[in-house]
């Protein structure tokens, strides 16, 4: 047995994680200290994808800020518009009718579950699971399929307005939605069956990244971060907006640990929530207009152009 | 939201300079002497319980005086509630105002926001340095006067 | 060709050149530079429905000095402009730069105070691509113009040419 004495000095490590690295998660860069395999300290630095989008906004109108919002979480292409058509249209004192309401829930859920999917693709991948990635792209790329069909763009569909949507749903969409509602569900299996009684997994990931409950509060975390630490808040169901409250489904939560593996589980519950979701939206689905005939957001029917305007 | 309202009355009244409410959302304006012992107040009081820090941004109302503001947005999981603080700066040259870190950690990198790109510095803040733009960086780009496409 | 009647048929005859520069465009390797929204669509590139493999390039290298291709996909920000410039002369040539997507091209609808405006003020682009996103098709057609200028690459000829300018300039 060494004495103090003899025992070998050691320090830790400065470690660059610099903004290009091998995990495919933008541009990052932490400065690490790491005592072994251990990390002591991170120190991120961020604003190497700081775009100036809030000073862009300030010389351009609602409607123009758009194609600049969709870019804020290019994962969840339509999410992002969802907030801010929200916020305008709270300012304007606009109603949106209920059919546009029931649509943008639809597509933001579905965006919500490509975003999910493309976490567990690039989580999977960073942990070295590489096969997870093409289970989720296969299924990522049926939902950018239903983007596409409904406005053109795969990432960023541009398909609401301040007001509601810019048109109704093409033909063909709803059965396409039909077809992936009814498969995601096994498909899910698969990427449970991969990952979540994986013993390499569980061992990468359990007690990895611990953030108890009021630690995550006071350090400003949402969303499925908070709820993998045991946080029981969902906006969808306690400030509910745009009809969610019309709709059933129930916010998963972590394990109480907080750890890595609690975010994974609250994740991949959360997908099959997001498919219920979907599928109710479309069992009760109404008929209506999907824009406000407001006239300081919408324009005239194109019909009706040339013969009612004088 | 009112619950707040009427606990600020009754143990800031001095600090409240103006009440508003726009289609549920309240905002009260404060003054920035007393902002911490407020923010500490609005945190630990079981009834409002506004654990959450939802955001800070930094304003700039040029040419208007005093130019610069700093917005508070609270949540509080408790009520399922929101609240707004708003204060006004004193020096229009060298705005400072009392950091709320001691009461939300997560403040530390929102002000280093308000500081990288507005200029407003927070006293008490422990690490206040650029987080957007590069460290040698000069100017503070979302103030009015700066240009878009920079200098 | 003369020769190659007398050789039979189970051997080719091609110029060096042509062989080499066939090498290096068949299996071109990508450094992993995905900055921004461009970088998910290149990784739906490289994922299962455009399968980027079949063009032998879907070994991403994280090194850069292990890469012959960089695509910078993304809006390139200031703050982030000496890194890739570094990562850019950490490359051994040959090396070649793609520019997908129109913030790479000429800083996109970013026409603000951190946004380069187009990677082709700090380094040498040999395709752009435009679109915002791309689609995985734009991008593989782009990769495929890159191919065909690889292949045409007169990398001997003009190593020859240069020596030879060089020695009547010394005579």
């Amino acid at each position: 047995m060494t004495s103090i004495a003899t025992m070998p000095r050691t320090e830790t490590m400065m470690l660059n994680l610099g903004p290009q690295h091998p995990s495919t998660h933008g541009v990052l860069r932490v400065l690490l200290e790491l005592d072994g395999e251990l990390i002591v300290r991170a120190d991120p630095d961020i604003g190497y994808l700081h775009r100036g989008i809030e000073k862009l906004c300030e010389y351009r109108t609602y409607h123009k800020c758009m194609p600049l919002m969709n870019r804020l979480d290019y994962l969840a292409g339509e999410a992002n518009n969802f907030g801010f058509c929200l916020a305008v249209e709270k300012l304007l004192g606009i109603e949106v009718p209920k059919r546009a309401q029931y649509i943008r829930v639809m597509l933001a859920e579905l965006t919500r579950i490509a975003s999910h999917l493309f976490w567990l693709g690039t989580h999977g991948h960073d942990l070295g699971a590489m096969t997870p990635l093409f289970y989720a792209f296969r299924e990522r790329e049926k939902i950018m399929d239903l983007c596409e069909m409904v406005s053109g763009g795969r990432l960023f569909p541009l398909y609401f307005r301040i007001g509601g949507l810019a048109a109704d749903l093409p033909a063909g969409f709803l059965p396409a939605v039909w077809d992936f509602v009814k498969t995601f569900d096994e498909k899910w299996q698969d990427y449970d069956t991969l990952l979540t009684e994986n013993e390499i997994w569980k061992e990468r990931t359990v007690g990895v990244g611990v953030m108890t409950a009021e630690e995550a509060l006071d350090w400003g975390w949402s969303g499925p971060m908070a709820r993998g630490s045991g946080v029981d808040w969902d906006l969808r169901r306690d400030n509910p907006y745009s009809s969610y409250e019309e709709f059933e489904f129930e916010v998963p939560l972590g394990t109480k640990a907080g750890d890595t593996y609690s975010r994974y589980l609250v994740r991949m519950a959360e997908m099959l929530q997001s498919n219920r979701i979907v599928r109710q939206v479309l069992e009760n689905l109404p008929d209506g207009p999907v824009k406000v005939d407001d006239p300081r957001v919408s324009l005239p029917p194109k019909e009706r152009v040339y013969t009612d305007i004088a | 939201m009112n619950a707040a309202v009427a606990l600020l009355q009754a143990k800031f009244p001095d600090e409240i300079v103006e009440v508003t409410e726009f289609r549920g959302d309240t905002t009260v304006t404060l003054k920035p002497e007393r902002l911490v012992d407020i923010c500490r107040l609005l945190k630990d009081d079981p009834e409002t319980s506004f654990h959450y820090l939802s955001m800070i941004a930094g304003m700039d109302y040029s040419p208007q005086s005093p130019r610069f503001g700093v917005v508070y947005n609270l949540y509080s999981h408790k009520n399922h509630d929101r609240l707004t603080l708003k204060v006004f700066l004193t020096d229009d040259r060298t705005p400072v105002v009392d950091s709320v870190t001691s009461v939300w950690s997560t403040a530390t990198w929102h002000e280093r926001e308000a500081y990288d790109l507005l200029g407003i510095r927070f006293k008490g803040h422990p690490d206040l340095r650029r987080i957007l733009m590069p460290p040698d960086w000069v100017g503070h780009p979302l103030r009015k006067d700066y240009p878009l496409k920079g200098k | 060709m003369g020769i190659e009647e007398r050789l039979g048929y189970n051997i080719l005859t091609t110029t060096l050149e042509k062989l080499v520069d066939w090498g290096r465009k068949s299996s071109l390797w990508p450094a992993t530079f995905g900055l921004a929204c461009c970088a998910i669509e290149m990784i739906c590139t490289a994922a299962n429905r455009w399968d980027i493999a079949r063009f032998g390039m879907e070994a991403f290298r994280a090194s850069p000095r292990q890469a012959d291709l960089m695509i910078v996909a993304g809006t390139v920000c200031k703050k982030m402009m000496p890194a890739i410039e570094r990562i850019y002369e950490q490359m051994p040539e040959p090396k070649w730069v793609i520019a997908m997507g129109a913030c790479a091209t000429s800083g996109g609808i970013f026409d603000s105070y951190s946004v380069v405006q187009g990677i082709d003020l700090y380094l040498p682009v040999d395709v752009y691509i435009p679109g915002c996103p791309p689609r995985p098709e734009g991008l593989l057609y782009g990769i495929l113009k890159l191919h065909e200028k690889i292949l045409k690459d007169p990398f001997l000829t003009r190593q020859y040419q240069e020596r030879l300018k060089a020695r009547q300039e010394a005579a």
